[in-house]
């Protein structure tokens, strides 16, 4: 109202003379003077000031307190070098994939590495997004599995964003151990949930036969990649098989249940039994070849529809298919990213020196934001309530944001605050991102008496029942409650990724100890460290309770990929499409 | 703004029969051209029609089919079709297309018709101004034996010999002796240098005489033994002045140009003034040049062509081109003239615009000038014709902005140089204040050409121009042959050439442009586990030091244009540059590259040229083009089902066969002559790569054949079936 008047005023200003009664109000509302010559009152007039964008955007633009001089955050870079260092050359090693025995033997058949396989797939100047490279880290006593044992992924292969699940038969000849089964779940969710084209580079022994009671019989073990595969092309995903190996058994319908195969000729066999099986039950001997090789599946049977002479040509061959798919960049009813951005003001290498291994100092999350988003701008939501909680919009590489980001405890307001944010960015088709490092809800009889149980479960209601795509980054502790409050994995987050920092765990070690202790329990001296151990983030990583460790300073472009990922092909995400439970009040 | 506009309009200069008006008022009025033909293709058609279009002439260029889309039918104020290859020879059609539009003049250009006495004859006759020479000077000039009796009458220096009857031995070392020695001796019935013999001394010609008389007589057969002797020059220069005259008896000489450095007998650089000849020595060969032209009554442009001994200083005509020269340029630019004006002018009935001493005192100011002519042919094959489309074509800005540097050309990027006509792409002519300016200059113009598509002789020129003897001025029509080993010296190319390479080929297919998440390195590790990408290439070059080397290019990208580059070659270590940033301009298939190397900053541009199955790259680096071809991936040949034909000669260009020189089952050992081709006016022997027996010849005589139309097969080695 009081912006609008000036510009009412300067209409009157036209009509001055026949509108004289409209003068003198005009004057009530100005300073009082004395002179009465037009231009003197034109000076003295009040008027809407321009706000260029600039100026506009000032409001939003993050400031920044970090001192990169600063003892604290050198003691954070310090020790942030320290993990990092350790992963890094942990990552190094697990890239290698299988044993120099086991590679040299491999590229001795001609065969191309896994890596290598993806990197012939996808797009030059695109970045493949890994999904978990530490599966399977320590995590079976009588061997190791680099990755999993199955290197999975989002790509662009001729601009069309696929997930990509190639197996690595350098590690145990690419059989599938517990893990192995559920890295291929993992990433067929990942394109289930995201409409992705699924790309599967098979050459794979079939299960690992000493693990078969926890990879065959349940759930969501051997036979559920099948299911997914039919229950996605129901969905319209469409899949693509390339075999470059074994392909036995179980592994048969892979390619058999994909809507185009590819098979390499005098490499990749599919066959429900093996020769030497087929000769035991049957008494039939013949080659692998004759068997399944691709010639036969090519010309005879039909299982396969390409044959390829070697894995390039078999790639290229797949590339070719995915071009065919008539696959659209972004879906009518999605709203695209801008196509202008600019990057973030501060330098997102000094999230090393923000971030901090001590998950019991306070970590500034909005010098976090700063390093991640557009411009360093971020639209604050309710900024002085419920301080703990910070909610507000931003945009990453042009794509529109809502962020919900832990300051501190979650109290009633806060979980309240982040509940209606949540609701805004629902009704308004806008995505979520999550930025974790939260110890838990307020407990303690204040915090009881005001009803933290049903105000938590409203933000818990609001996160669960969120219908756009969710990205979480625990950017430190992901503890009890918080992680449900803050949609931790159980939330079905699009991706979520670690800190090499951030601990999940359903309190501290300490705290778990001190508990135990007070329940009257005997309290075994390794409990604090074991559990310690279990919170960290490679312990996390190896079993795929995360999508990846990741480098605090690559973030945004990890957040930057999911967006595209989430929101480009055929996603439609609309605005007003979530149905909420019940709220309790 | 309007009122601004009507401002300029009435200061513009008015009426344009002023702008084409002569400078000096003392010519006789005469009617001018309104209207002509240029009965010609290329560059020079369309030079002439710019010169037409400035004199406000009206003109007409002609195409053939082969021509119907080249540049030159697009210029003029109408284009008119000839039909098939070789209408441009057609007089009679041309003569009446003319008659047909009402076309006043006709200038033939250079080649086809521009000598024909009995063209300009039949132009005459129907009443259509040919610009050019009177019939009778071109049918004097055109006859070698007439034109020597004629400059002999005139004063003017032939080349001393008898050809006379008088065949004693001591009679004819009489003559030699009076002509001097060195001395050739030829039979009159001779060729193919049989029965010719070089007598540098006195003491040896009785010697030599017996030996050539008997060498004729076994090849000629009786009357075989009957010699010439001429003087031997033993280091000719080709020196020509270029001479103008008009209907009024005037004639001035417009300095001289030396075309000594030759190959195949045809031009390749020519310049003026002519390097190393003293003042007195030109004065003379201009004096000589009028001389030449005056006894001839000649009218118009013409060229009086001189061999310059090197040794002796003295020189000798040779023969007049009754025309305008392809090397016209180098003397407009030394005498600031548009030679074709005035060919235009003095066809109108104009006087000479200038006189000698006034032609002398522009020259004077305007330094020295030099042309390349840029073939299509293969230098370091021995200069075999080539012929195709230009996939690029251009002469970088920076030269372009220069006025001292032009460029006259018939084709550039899409042009298809036909194998009908003569191989010339383009002239570049520079301008210097000296001789040494003008060759750094040539230089520096010739470095900013990019030519991709057919093989040129670029890469030959910027030799030439840095060649030290070349540079001091000693030429001579041996040159190249003199100098080979310098000029097709091999040059080692640095792993840059072929890091930008890849990160052209690279580039061009980026889909990520500008910024997004994509195209950076992302998570822990080794930053190109999923990310590098190999590219092996084969030098292809013909000055490379290893012709056929395999170089493997490994590119991955760690973040936008930032790559780091391993290049590896065979007995190397790898070398990589790490962090390196380029910035691709891609125009088409074109990609221009600006990178920073660690240490160097290196501007390039690579142009794929993509061909049935196969990808060849041209890299233009530090002024420097090389070839290289992109090996194919591991699985094209087994999944295309490509075949290498072995035990096969294939033809190496579009060409006709002129003979078969085998037979089928014919015995042959290596590098005997199989098959003789022609193409772009040039016979080429194509000789036996291996000792064999011929299976079969599949083409006849007169057939014309496609570039890589296999022309002979061999019949396949019992010994390869069996192992095969």
């Amino acid at each position: 109202m009081s912006l609008s008047r000036p510009s009412r005023q300067a209409l009157r200003l036209s009509r001055q003379l026949q509108l004289r009664p409209s003068i003198s109000s005009t004057r009530t509302c100005s300073t009082p003077s004395s002179s009465s010559s037009p231009a003197s009152r034109l000076a003295r007039r009040s008027a809407a000031t321009l706000t260029p964008p600039h100026q506009a955007g000032a409001i939003s633009r993050l400031p920044t307190n970090v001192d990169p001089s600063s003892p604290e955050f050198k003691d954070n870079e310090a020790q942030m070098a320290d993990i990092t260092a350790r992963l890094q050359s942990l990552t190094k090693t697990i890239q290698q994939g299988g044993s120099q025995k086991a590679r040299d033997k491999h590229i001795a058949r001609n065969k191309m590495l896994p890596r290598d396989r993806v990197a012939a797939l996808i797009d030059p100047g695109t970045t493949f997004l890994e999904l978990s490279p530490m599966a399977g880290y320590e995590l079976y006593p009588e061997a190791e599995v680099p990755a999993g044992g199955i290197i999975t992924g989002v790509g662009v292969v001729e601009g069309v964003t696929c997930v990509i699940v190639a197996n690595d038969s350098t590690v145990k000849g690419g059989t599938y151990y517990p893990i192995t089964v559920k890295k291929h779940l993992r990433a067929q969710a990942v394109a289930q949930e995201n409409k992705l084209p699924c790309i599967y580079l098979v050459d794979s022994g079939g299960a690992n036969l000493p693990h078969q009671a926890d990879v065959f019989p349940d759930q969501n073990h051997f036979g559920r990649i099948f299911y997914n595969q039919a229950r996605m092309s129901s969905q319209g995903i469409p899949q693509i098989a390339v075999v470059m190996g074994p392909c036995t058994a179980g592994g048969a319908y892979v390619p058999a249940m994909s809507d185009e195969s590819i098979i390499v000729q005098e490499q990749g066999h599919i066959f429900l039994a093996g020769p030497p099986l087929v000769k035991a039950a049957t008494g039939e001997v013949v080659s692998h070849e004759d068997l399944g090789g691709g010639k036969m599946h090519s010309s005879v049977s039909g299982v396969t529809d390409y044959l390829a002479v070697d894995d390039a040509h078999a790639i290229t061959l797949a590339r070719r298919s995915i071009a065919n798919l008539n696959w659209p960049k972004q879906a009518a009813a999605t709203i695209p990213p801008a196509e202008t951005f600019a990057e973030p003001l501060y330098d997102p290498n000094e999230l090393l020196g923000i971030a901090t291994t001590n998950l019991r100092k306070p970590m500034p999350v909005r010098e976090i934001i700063a390093r991640i988003v557009d411009g360093s701008e971020f639209a604050e939501f309710k900024r002085d309530f419920g301080t703990t909680l910070v909610t507000g919009f931003a945009s990453i590489y042009g794509q529109k944001v809502g962020i919900v980001a832990n300051d501190g405890i979650l109290f009633a307001s806060s979980s309240v605050k982040g509940a209606h944010f949540i609701e805004l960015c629902a009704q308004r088709g806008i995505p979520l991102v999550f930025l974790q490092n939260i110890s838990g809800f307020m407990v303690g009889s204040a915090s009881e008496r005001d009803g933290i149980a049903k105000h938590g479960a409203k933000l818990v209601t609001a996160v669960a029942c969120a219908d756009v795509p969710k990205f979480t980054v625990v950017v430190g502790g992901s503890y009890g409650a918080g992680n449900y409050g803050m949609c931790g994995r159980a939330y079905s987050p699009r991706f979520l990724w670690m800190w090499p920092n951030a601990r999940v765990g359903v309190m501290g070690g300490e705290q778990l100890a001190a508990v135990m202790e007070t329940v009257g329990k005997s309290v075994d001296p390794e409990l604090k460290d074991r559990i310690e151990r279990e919170s960290e983030a490679t312990y996390s990583s190896a079993r795929l309770w995360d999508d990846g460790i990741i480098p605090p300073q690559h973030t945004r472009h990890y957040l930057g990929l999911g967006l595209r990922a989430a929101m480009g092909g055929r996603n439609e995400v609309k605005a007003g499409d979530t149905k909420f439970g019940v709220f309790r009040m | 703004m309007r009122s601004l506009r009507a401002n300029r309009l009435s200061l513009r200069p008015v009426p344009r029969f002023l702008s084409t008006a002569s400078p000096a008022s003392s010519i006789p009025k005469t009617a001018a051209l309104s209207s002509v033909l240029i009965a010609n293709r290329g560059e020079i058609a369309i030079r002439i029609n710019r010169t037409a279009e400035r004199m406000g002439i009206k003109a007409t260029t002609v195409y053939t089919d082969v021509d119907a889309n080249s540049w030159h039918a697009s210029s003029g104020f109408q284009s008119l079709g000839l039909g098939p290859a070789n209408g441009y020879l057609d007089g009679e059609k041309i003569i009446a297309l003319a008659k047909k539009h009402g076309i006043q003049a006709l200038h033939p250009g250079y080649g086809f018709l521009s000598e024909n006495y009995k063209f300009a004859e039949r132009c005459e006759e129907e009443g259509i101004v040919f610009v050019g020479p009177p019939a009778t000077a071109m049918a004097d000039m055109g006859n070698k034996a007439r034109s020597k009796e004629i400059m002999n009458a005139a004063n003017v220096p032939c080349v001393p010999g008898y050809h006379g009857s008088e065949q004693g031995e001591e009679q004819l070392l009489a003559y030699a002796k009076e002509i001097t020695f060195p001395v050739l001796l030829k039979s009159v019935r001779g060729g193919g240098g049989k029965g010719m013999r070089i007598v540098m001394k006195e003491d040896e010609f009785m010697t030599q005489l017996k030996s050539a008389r008997a060498e004729a007589k076994a090849s000629f057969g009786e009357g075989g033994e009957v010699m010439l002797v001429e003087k031997y020059i033993v280091r000719p220069r080709h020196v020509e002045v270029q001479v103008f005259a008009d209907k009024y008896g005037n004639t001035v000489a417009l300095g001289e140009r030396d075309c000594s450095v030759q190959r195949r007998h045809q031009k390749v650089l020519e310049e003026s003034p002519a390097p190393d000849l003293d003042e007195a020595t030109r004065q003379d060969l201009w004096d000589k040049a009028r001389k030449a032209a005056e006894a001839v009554g000649y009218v118009g442009a013409g060229t009086v062509e001189f061999i310059l001994d090197k040794d002796s200083g003295k020189f000798y005509f040779m023969e007049m081109n009754t025309r305008l020269q392809v090397e016209h340029p180098v003397t407009e630019m030394v005498t600031g003239l548009d030679l074709v004006e005035w060919q235009f002018r003095i066809a109108a009935g104009e006087k000479l615009p200038l006189t000698q001493a006034e032609v002398e005192e522009q020259m004077n100011q305007r330094g020295a000038a030099i042309e390349a002519r840029i073939y299509a042919e293969n230098p370091e094959k021995g200069f075999m014709p080539d012929s195709g489309k230009l996939i690029h074509a251009v002469l970088l800005d920076s030269a372009k902005a220069d006025e001292d540097i032009r460029l006259d050309w018939g084709f550039g990027s899409g042009s298809v140089v036909s194998e009908a006509y003569d191989g010339m792409i383009a002239k570049l002519i520079v301008r210097g204040d000296n001789r040494e300016t003008a060759i750094a200059k040539l230089a520096t113009a010739l470095r900013a050409f990019e030519i991709v598509g057919l093989s040129t002789n670029v890469e030959f020129l910027k030799r030439l121009c840095a060649s030290d003897a070349f540079i001091a001025g000693d030429v001579e029509t041996g040159f190249i042959d003199k100098w080979r080993e310098e000029l097709f010296k091999p040059r080692h190319i640095n792993n840059e050439v072929f890091a930008q390479a890849a990160l052209g080929v690279l580039s061009n297919q980026l889909q990520t442009i500008g910024s997004s998440p994509h195209g950076q390195s992302l998570g822990f590790g080794n930053t190109n586990s999923t990310s590098e990408r190999k590219l092996a290439f084969k030098v292809l070059d013909g000055y490379s030091e290893k012709e056929g080397e395999v170089v493997e290019a490994f590119v991955s990208q760690t973040g936008h244009n930032l790559y780091n580059v391993t290049i590896s070659r065979k007995g190397e270590e790898p070398e990589l540059f790490s962090n390196v940033i380029s910035e691709p301009t891609i125009e088409g298939a074109v990609t221009k590259l600006q990178s920073r190397f660690p240490g160097e900053r290196i501007h390039s541009t690579v142009v794929p040229q993509e061909n049935g199955t196969e990808t060849k790259l041209a890299i233009f680096q530090h002024g420097v083009k090389t070839d290289l071809a992109l090996l194919p991936p591991s699985w094209y040949e087994k999944a295309l089902g490509l075949k290498e034909v072995t035990a096969s000669v294939a033809a190496p260009m579009p060409c006709k066969i002129l003979k078969n020189e085998v037979e089928e089952g014919q015995v042959v050992k290596k590098g005997a002559p199989l098959v003789v081709i022609e193409s772009m006016k040039m016979e080429t022997v194509i000789r036996s790569p291996q000792d064999g027996v011929i299976k079969k010849l599949a083409h006849k005589e007169g057939d014309i054949c496609k570039a890589g139309t296999i022309l002979v097969l061999f019949e396949e080695e019992p010994s390869k079936e069996e192992s095969s």
